[in-house]
C-alpha cells in the first residue's frame, strides 16, 4: 500500500531525511527505532504533509497515487492517520465538533451523506468503549487539560472513529504508565485488520510486547540501516544503539 | 425620491462650510439652540449650553490626543451630515425594516429610530411590571422631571470629552429606562438604534438607564442601518447601577461600511451590585466604543467583555475604563478580535484602583488575530494602582491563527477552510460564553459563523443587504 523510495526532506535547511526507503503491505505492523534525532518524527511528518518539511527528493505512493502532492486532509481522506507524539490542544473547539466535521469530510470525500445525529453519537459511543474514554472527555475541547494518557487515548479513539488504511503511532508510548499503555495497545490491536497496516514508532521497545510488530527497522541519520523481525527489537533494548551506529560508521 | 425633499428640509446646517471639523456644527448651535431646546426638554436643556462651551473649548477629538489616538475621525466629520434639528418625524416603519429580530428571544423591545425615542403602541410591552419606566426620554423628562433630573447628565457632564460635550450640545432626545426598587424583569429589553435617511444624517441621542437598589434586568442594544447614505451617529448612555442590582448590557453592532458610531456607555456601580457588558462589533464602518465603568460601592461585581470581527477598511476601538473606587471588588475584562483585508483595531483597557481600594481583584485580557498581514491592531493596556494589596493581571497578545492546531485538525481530514474556520469561531467562544441571554446566545453564534464564513460581508437584517 506504501511505498517510500530515496526518500529526503529538510526542515529550516537541514536535512533530515537522507535516502529512507520503506514498503508496507495491508496486514503488516513496522516497527520504526532509532536514537534521538534520527529522523523518526520527521517521517511522520512528512508523510501526513506537515508544511513545516520540505521534501527534496525521492517518492512516496499510497495504493498508487502521489501522495507528496495530497494536501493533509486529503491524506487523511485517503486513509492515513497519525497518532501525534504531542497531541494539540484546541480550545474552544468542543470534541464533539471536531469529529463530526472530521468523520462528514471523509464521507463527503466518497460522496456519502453526512452522518445523521444519532448515527454519529452511536458511533461515538461504540468508539469510546473501545480505548475506555470517559463520556466526560467527549464533551470537553479537543485536548484542552487532558492528562498525556487521556491524550494518547482520545488519539487512538479518533483513529478507531476514522478507520485508516495506514496508521501511524508516534511514540504512542511515551508518557504512559504501564495501564494506560495496555489500554492503548489493546485499542490498537482491536482495530488491526487484514486489510490495514501499522507503523509504530517508537525509542524502547516496551510497547512492542504488547504491539507485536511484523518488521522493525532501525532508522539512523536519515535512513533505514537495519531491518529484522520482532527479535530485532529485543536485541536493540538489550545492546542499545551504539553498535548499530558502529556499523553504519564502519560501512564503505 | 419622494422623501428626500422632506428629510432634506431638516438639514438646518449650512453646507456652505463645508462641513469639515467643527466650525460649521458652531454656527449651527450658535443660530439654531433656540430651536435646539423648543425640541427638547427643560431637563436636557438645562446642560446644554455648557455642554456647547466645553466642546466649543475641546472641539473634536484628534489622534493627538492619547485616548483617541487609535480613532481617527478626520474623513468621517468631513462629510456634511444633516441633523433633524426640528424634530420632523423620519418615516419608517421600524417593525417593517428591523428584520433581524432574534427568534425566541421574547423581549420588550423598543426602536430609537436616528436620534429620537420611536413611540411604539406594542402589547408586549404593556405587560411591564408595575413601576417600571420605558420610553422617550424626552418625554418621560416632561412627565418625571424629579427622577429624570436628579441622573440625567451625571456622569457624563463631569467628563472633558469633546463627542460627549457635543452630545450634550446636540442631543434632544433617547431612550430611557426606570427599574424601581427589587423589581426584576422576566425578559430582556431590547433597544433597536435605526439610522433610515435619504441624505448623510447624523444622529446625537441620550439614554439614560436607572436601577434602583436590588432591581435587575437585561439590555440589548441593537445599531442598524438601513439606507445606502453615510450615517454618524454619537450616542451616550449612562447607567445607574444601585445597591444589589444587577444590570446586564449587550451591544450588538451590525451596520454598514458607511457608517461612523460613536458611543459611549458610563455606567456607576453602587455597592454590592454586578455588572456584565458584553460589546459585540460584528459588521461596521468605524465604530470608538467609549465604555467606562465606575465601581463606587464595596462587594461589586464588573464583567466587561466584547469582540470585533472587521474586515475590508472597518474600524473598531474599544477605549475602555474600569475605575476602583472602593474596596473589596472584582472586575474581569475580556476583549478579542479577528481582523482581516484592511481592517484596523485598536483597544484601550484603562485599569484604576484608587488607594483606598484595597482587596481590589481585576484581571484584563485582550487577544487578538490577524488573518491578513495588512490588518493591523494596536493594543494598550494601562494600569494605574495605588492600592497596595490587591491582585491585578492584564495580557495582550497579538498573532495568526495556531498552524499547529489547524494542522492537527488537517490530518484528521478537516479542510484547511473549515479549520480556520473551527479555530476562529473557538477563539471568540468564550466572549458569546458569557451571554446570559440563550436566544440571544445562539443567534450570535449563528451569526458569527456566517460572519467568519464570509456569508455575512454585509449587514443582516437591513433593508439594502436583502
Amino acid at each position: 500500500m506504501l511505498q517510500i523510495k530515496n526518500l529526503h526532506a529538510n526542515i529550516n535547511g537541514k536535512e533530515i531525511l537522507k535516502g529512507l526507503d520503506l514498503t508496507v503491505r495491508p496486514g503488516e505492523i513496522h516497527a520504526i527505532m532509532g536514537p534521538n534525532g534520527a529522523g523518526k518524527s520527521t517521517l511522520a511528518s512528512v508523510l501526513t504533509g506537515n508544511q513545516a518539511f520540505e521534501v527534496t527528493k525521492g517518492e512516496v505512493t499510497f495504493y498508487g497515487k502521489n501522495l507528496l502532492e495530497l494536501s493533509p486532509e486529503n491524506r487523511s481522506h485517503e486513509g492515513i492517520f497519525l497518532s501525534f507524539q504531542y497531541p494539540v490542544e484546541i480550545p474552544g473547539v468542543s470534541m464533539v465538533n471536531f469529529m463530526r466535521s472530521a468523520l462528514n469530510e471523509h464521507r463527503k470525500y466518497k460522496n456519502l451523506e453526512p452522518l445523521s445525529a444519532t448515527d454519529f453519537l452511536r458511533t461515538m459511543r461504540e468508539k469510546k468503549e473501545l480505548v475506555e474514554m470517559d463520556n466526560k472527555l467527549a464533551n470537553r475541547s479537543v485536548n484542552e487539560g487532558f492528562s498525556g494518557g487521556e491524550k494518547k487515548r482520545n488519539e487512538i479513539f479518533q483513529m478507531a472513529m476514522l478507520d485508516p488504511r495506514l496508521s501511524i503511532l508516534d511514540e504512542t508510548d511515551s508518557g504512559l504508565d504501564i495501564d494506560a499503555l495496555r489500554i492503548v495497545a489493546n485499542g490498537v490491536n482491536k482495530l488491526k485488520r487484514p486489510d490495514n497496516a501499522s507503523i509504530v514508532i517508537t525509542h524502547y521497545q516496551r510497547l512492542l510486547d504488547y504491539i507485536v510488530p511484523d518488521f522493525v527497522h532501525v532508522l539512523y541519520n536519515g535512513r533505514i540501516v537495519k531491518s529484522g523481525g520482532k527479535e530485532l527489537a529485543y536485541e536493540l533494548e538489550e545492546r542499545g544503539y551504539d553498535w548499530i551506529k558502529k556499523e553504519v560508521e564502519e560501512a564503505p | 425620491m419622494e422623501n428626500e425633499n422632506l428629510i432634506d428640509g431638516t438639514n438646518s446646517k449650512s453646507p456652505s462650510f463645508g462641513g469639515v471639523g467643527e466650525s460649521p456644527y458652531i454656527d449651527l448651535y450658535k443660530s439654531h439652540h433656540e430651536s435646539i431646546k423648543k425640541h427638547s426638554t427643560v431637563v436636557m436643556n438645562h446642560i446644554r449650553d455648557d455642554a456647547f462651551a466645553l466642546f466649543e473649548e475641546l472641539h473634536f477629538p484628534t489622534v493627538a490626543l492619547e485616548n483617541y489616538k487609535y480613532t481617527d475621525l478626520k474623513a468621517a466629520l468631513s462629510i456634511d451630515y444633516g441633523l433633524n434639528i426640528n424634530r420632523i418625524p423620519i418615516p419608517v416603519n421600524p417593525y417593517e425594516v428591523f428584520t433581524c429580530d432574534v427568534p425566541g428571544i421574547q423581549s420588550y423591545l423598543y426602536f430609537v429610530v436616528n436620534d429620537a425615542f420611536y413611540p411604539v403602541n406594542d402589547a408586549r410591552n404593556k405587560t411591564l411590571p408595575k413601576g417600571v419606566i420605558i420610553g422617550s426620554l424626552n418625554q418621560i423628562a416632561e412627565n418625571h422631571p424629579e427622577l429624570v433630573k436628579q441622573y440625567f447628565g451625571k456622569l457624563s457632564t463631569t467628563k472633558k470629552d469633546g463627542l460627549i460635550a457635543f452630545n450634550g450640545a446636540f442631543a434632544q432626545d433617547g431612550f430611557f429606562m426606570f427599574v424601581p426598587k427589587n423589581v426584576v424583569l422576566d425578559k430582556p429589553v431590547q433597544l433597536v438604534n435605526i439610522m433610515r435617511s435619504d441624505v448623510d444624517s447624523m444622529a446625537n441621542s441620550h439614554n439614560l438607564i436607572i436601577f434602583e437598589e436590588g432591581a435587575k434586568a437585561q439590555l440589548l442594544v441593537c445599531d442598524h442601518t438601513v439606507d445606502d447614505v453615510r450615517f454618524l451617529s454619537n450616542r451616550v448612555t449612562e447607567v445607574f447601577v444601585g445597591e444589589n442590582a444587577t444590570y446586564e448590557h449587550y451591544k450588538l453592532e451590525n451596520t454598514h461600511t458607511k457608517t461612523t458610531n460613536l458611543s459611549t456607555l458610563l455606567i456607576d456601580q453602587q455597592r454590592s451590585s454586578t455588572v456584565l457588558a458584553n460589546i459585540i462589533t460584528l459588521h461596521n464602518g468605524q465604530t470608538r466604543n467609549t465604555i467606562e465603568i465606575d465601581i463606587d460601592g464595596e462587594n461589586c461585581e464588573t464583567n466587561l467583555c466584547g469582540m470585533v470581527i472587521a474586515d475590508k477598511n472597518q474600524q473598531v476601538d474599544n477605549f475602555t475604563s474600569i475605575i476602583h473606587n472602593k474596596p473589596n471588588c472584582h472586575s474581569t475584562e475580556l476583549f478579542k478580535y479577528v481582523l482581516d483585508d484592511m481592517s484596523k483595531g485598536g483597544f484601550t483597557g484603562k485599569l484604576y484602583v484608587a488607594k483606598n481600594a484595597q482587596k481590589t481583584a481585576a484581571f484584563q485580557t485582550n487577544r487578538n488575530i490577524l488573518l491578513s498581514k495588512t490588518a493591523k491592531m494596536r493594543t494598550k493596556p494601562q494600569l494605574e494602582i495605588y492600592a497596595d494589596d490587591v491582585k491585578c493581571s492584564h495580557g495582550a497578545t497579538i498573532g495568526s491563527l495556531d498552524e499547529t492546531a489547524k494542522f492537527y485538525m488537517q490530518s484528521r481530514g478537516i479542510s484547511e477552510k473549515e479549520a480556520r474556520l473551527l479555530l476562529m469561531f473557538a477563539f471568540t467562544n468564550d466572549v458569546i460564553e458569557n451571554i446570559r441571554i440563550e436566544a440571544l446566545k445562539d443567534r450570535i453564534k449563528i451569526l458569527v459563523e456566517k460572519r467568519l464564513r464570509g456569508e455575512l460581508s454585509k449587514c443582516e437584517g437591513c433593508v439594502i443587504c436583502q
